[in-house]
């Protein structure tokens, strides 16, 4: 549960009739606005109401360093609140077109009550890259409840860090939210007493890696252990070298964060020992474009295989799905379905849709299957 | 063979097959230019053209709660009506046709999107873009092709029933939204038979159009009147004026589109095998423009860039009028005709044809129905039956 969840829980009315005027009174509401819902109106007076869809406005960026950026962001009335380490799914439209990713909460419950993320623009990365560069104070974004498990335990203990890159971040999160540093220095909570903390924090080389003056300040002040490691001066993290680096790491408990190489080797190394570890991997596998493949259906459960000159409207139906359709040549929009995962080809431009799973709001990316080919293996829900 | 080509002059008789396929490539190239650009913009724009509206209809809706006062009666139902036309044109049928799908946005798509029309809109959506524009003017198919009521071509036989139908055609220009979701639901022909009344399908779609009616009605004639108070009688008549006029707006618009004199029609054989190039040129010779100033495009919903919807019905509204001189000019370079005019004389246009095939070939004795000599076709005469 929430810390700030709390303070959201309304007490359930102990009358009956109060909500049945207010029930009656939306209805009311609803019938004179139909088509559209009350809620449409009032979207465009106060987008960040109580029972609005979740939102948030952008009200500050800061550069952290050359390409990453930490966004402050007003949550709409709704917002229940987070545990630090845990992230929220964030979404943005770039270039007009809405885009979902998640994010570290990069600190513990605000004063102001907003909430920031701290972002990496990361090559040919979409939305990472308009975080840094192209948000500006004011924007409206789209929110969903904070979520993850990856969290600090409470009550204290042993543990160890593993971070990589931005990986940091959702450790940063918990390290402030223990240890808040206020303009007089770092202040010293009773609770944060009960806890030791390595931080191994890996990162190609030291003027990219975020947060780090964090770390140090930490480190100096006795708080932390700070082990950073630098590809260009240390080489390349092997895990095996953890011992050596951290020596009592059969007492601790391991919490890492960074790509998934790491967190497969690490799994694989503390497997083998026998040792606790507690993972969080963001960016999704890399999603492989090629020509044709395999189409699934949810719904249905069937795999249809289809080369990329066919549509996968005609791939579908000619192994016995049925699937809406409509002209069958891109115009109608009555054969859209969600594509959950994968990627396919507009046949007419040549033009790459993707989606992968926790970057799409809904369902999946709308494709319109009569004009789409495979570009590898995709998942369709229906 | 085309009904055209039957005419003593053909349209594209001097085109060749790779004439025809070069269009379809120069108008491929036309539509990537616009999804190349399209981006935040075109989403502002959209976002804004709602917001305003939903506005205006408030703005609207809050002057007639006060309605038995003569000008708030003028401006909130002036209001409204604009409102209402808006909703219906640039908003609402350009969202339904996937113009802004492009957008990821579950609010704007046309997936999600329902709209202030008797029509339902999976139903609108199904007979418009599936079949108005995939069988543009191919008599027998497309149903906006005088809507199942109406003579609207020389080919097809005249009966007694036409000779009214000037006066079909205002009845269902007053009443356009039920006239658009009685023939959604193919009603001509679904209330024909025991069999087809009984058919599971159409009674479902039967009552989804009805519970739409009834929550629409309700709205304009029940609740905004009662929260009127004393006024109620007057914004009673205020909201029915508001739809009265986005009717008759709405229908002279779309009788714009296709009935005017230089739009050709099509028969259901010279479709069959049709390439991409033939399938645009079809658009292109099939479709109508109306000339004007950008608030008349705006309020048309940017209909009055009939041949550019047509020839790429998914590309945002706001972009036919950037490329509407390419395409002009690709009318010119290949020697056919961009028919385009005034609102009033499109009108007239239109009008002039309803009342000319009213009467049987040749009453008049001028005009190009005098040199149709042929018997009906096929389709023709399953249209004149249906």
């Amino acid at each position: 549960m929430s810390l700030t969840g709390l303070s959201k829980i309304s007490s359930p009315s102990p009358r009956a009739p109060r909500p049945t005027l207010r029930g009656r009174l939306l209805q009311l509401a609803e019938r004179a606005t139909s088509p559209l819902l009350p809620a449409d109106y009032l979207d465009l007076f106060d987008p960040l109401r109580p029972g609005a869809d979740l939102r948030g406005r952008i009200v500050e960026v800061h550069p952290e360093t050359a390409d990453a950026a930490t966004v402050v962001i007003r949550p709409g009335a709704d917002w229940a609140g987070h545990v630090p380490g845990q992230y929220v799914r964030i979404g943005v439209d770039v270039d007009g077109v809405r885009q979902w990713r998640a994010y570290s909460l990069t600190h513990g419950p605000r004063a102001d009550g907003n909430i920031s993320i701290t972002v990496k623009a990361v090559p040919d990365g979409l939305v990472s890259t308009h975080l840094v560069r192209g948000s500006r104070p004011g924007t409206l974004v789209h929110l969903e409840q904070a979520q993850g498990e990856f969290v600090l335990p409470t009550g204290g203990g042993k543990f160890l860090f593993v971070t990589a890159g931005s990986g940091v971040t959702p450790v940063i999160g918990m390290l402030r939210n223990l240890f808040p540093v206020a303009d007089s220095g770092v202040v010293r909570l009773p609770r944060a007493t009960a806890y030791d903390i390595v931080v191994v924090h890996v990162a190609p080389s030291e003027p990219h890696s975020i947060f780090i003056d964090n770390l140090r300040a930490l480190d100096a002040a006795g708080l932390i252990r700070l082990v950073a490691r630098y590809d260009d001066e240390h080489g390349v993290l092997d895990v095996d070298d953890l011992e050596t680096l951290v020596p009592d790491l059969d007492e601790r408990a391991t919490l890492a964060c960074g790509p998934g190489g790491l967190l497969d080797a690490l799994q694989a190394h503390h497997d083998s020992r026998g040792l606790a570890l507690l993972t969080e991997q963001f960016r999704a596998s890399t999603l492989v474009v090629g020509e044709g493949g395999t189409v699934a259906f949810t719904g249905s459960g069937t795999t249809v295989d289809a080369d990329g000159a066919t549509p996968i409207l005609d791939a579908a139906e000619a192994a016995g799905v049925l699937m809406p359709s409509g002209c069958r040549m891109g115009i109608c929009f009555g054969c859209v379905l969600p594509l959950r995962e994968g990627a396919v080809r507009d046949l007419r431009t040549g033009e790459v849709t993707t989606a992968t799973p926790g970057e799409t709001e809904g369902r999946g990316v709308p494709v319109q299957t009569c004009i789409s080919a495979a570009a590898g293996a995709c998942v369709i829900d229906h | 063979m085309t009904v055209l080509q039957k005419k003593t002059h053909n349209p594209i008789g001097h085109l060749t097959p790779e004439d025809i396929e070069q269009i379809g490539v120069e108008l491929d190239a036309i539509r990537q230019s616009v999804i190349d650009t399209r981006g935040a913009a075109d989403a502002a724009y959209i976002r804004k053209v709602i917001a305003t509206q939903r506005k205006l209809e408030l703005g609207s809706r809050a002057v007639l709660l006060v309605s038995m006062f003569p000008p708030a009666w003028v401006v909130g139902t002036a209001g409204l009506a604009v409102a209402k036309i808006i909703e219906n044109m640039e908003i609402g049928h350009n969202v339904m046709h996937g113009q802004w799908d492009w957008m990821r946005d579950p609010k704007i798509h046309s997936t999600t999107w329902e709209w202030d029309n008797a029509s339902p809109s999976e139903q609108w959506k199904h007979s418009h873009n599936e079949l108005h524009h995939t069988y543009t003017n191919v008599i027998g198919k497309d149903n906006d092709l005088g809507y199942g009521i109406m003579r609207v071509d020389e080919d097809q036989r005249w009966v007694p029933l036409y000779a009214a139908q000037p006066l079909w055609n205002f009845v269902n220009a007053c009443f356009f939204e039920y006239g658009i979701a009685a023939y959604d639901l193919e009603l001509g022909k679904n209330l024909a038979t025991k069999e087809r009344r009984q058919d599971p399908d159409f009674r479902a779609r039967a009552t989804v159009t009805l519970k739409k009616i009834r929550n629409q009605m309700t709205k304009d004639y029940v609740i905004h009147p009662l929260l009127s108070g004393p006024s109620f009688l007057s914004t009673l008549g205020a909201n029915a004026t508001a739809n009265l006029i986005r009717n008759l707006w709405t229908h002279s618009v779309i009788m714009c589109g296709h009935f005017p004199e230089g739009v050709e029609t099509f028969e259901r054989r010279s479709i069959v095998g049709e390439t991409r190039g033939e399938w645009y040129l079809r658009q292109m010779l099939g479709s109508a423009n109306i000339s004007g100033s950008k608030a008349m495009h705006f309020m048309t919903g940017n209909l009055s860039f009939q041949i550019e919807h047509h020839l790429f019905p998914d590309l945002p509204s706001n972009r036919y009028q950037e490329i509407a001189p390419q395409v002009q000019d690709l009318f010119r370079r290949y020697g056919l005709t961009y028919t385009t005019g005034s609102l009033p004389r499109q009108v007239a246009s239109a009008w002039k044809k309803v009342f000319r095939l009213s009467l049987p070939n040749g009453a008049l004795r001028r005009g190009r129905g005098a040199t149709v000599t042929d018997l009906p076709t096929a389709p023709a005469r399953e249209h004149a039956a249906a």
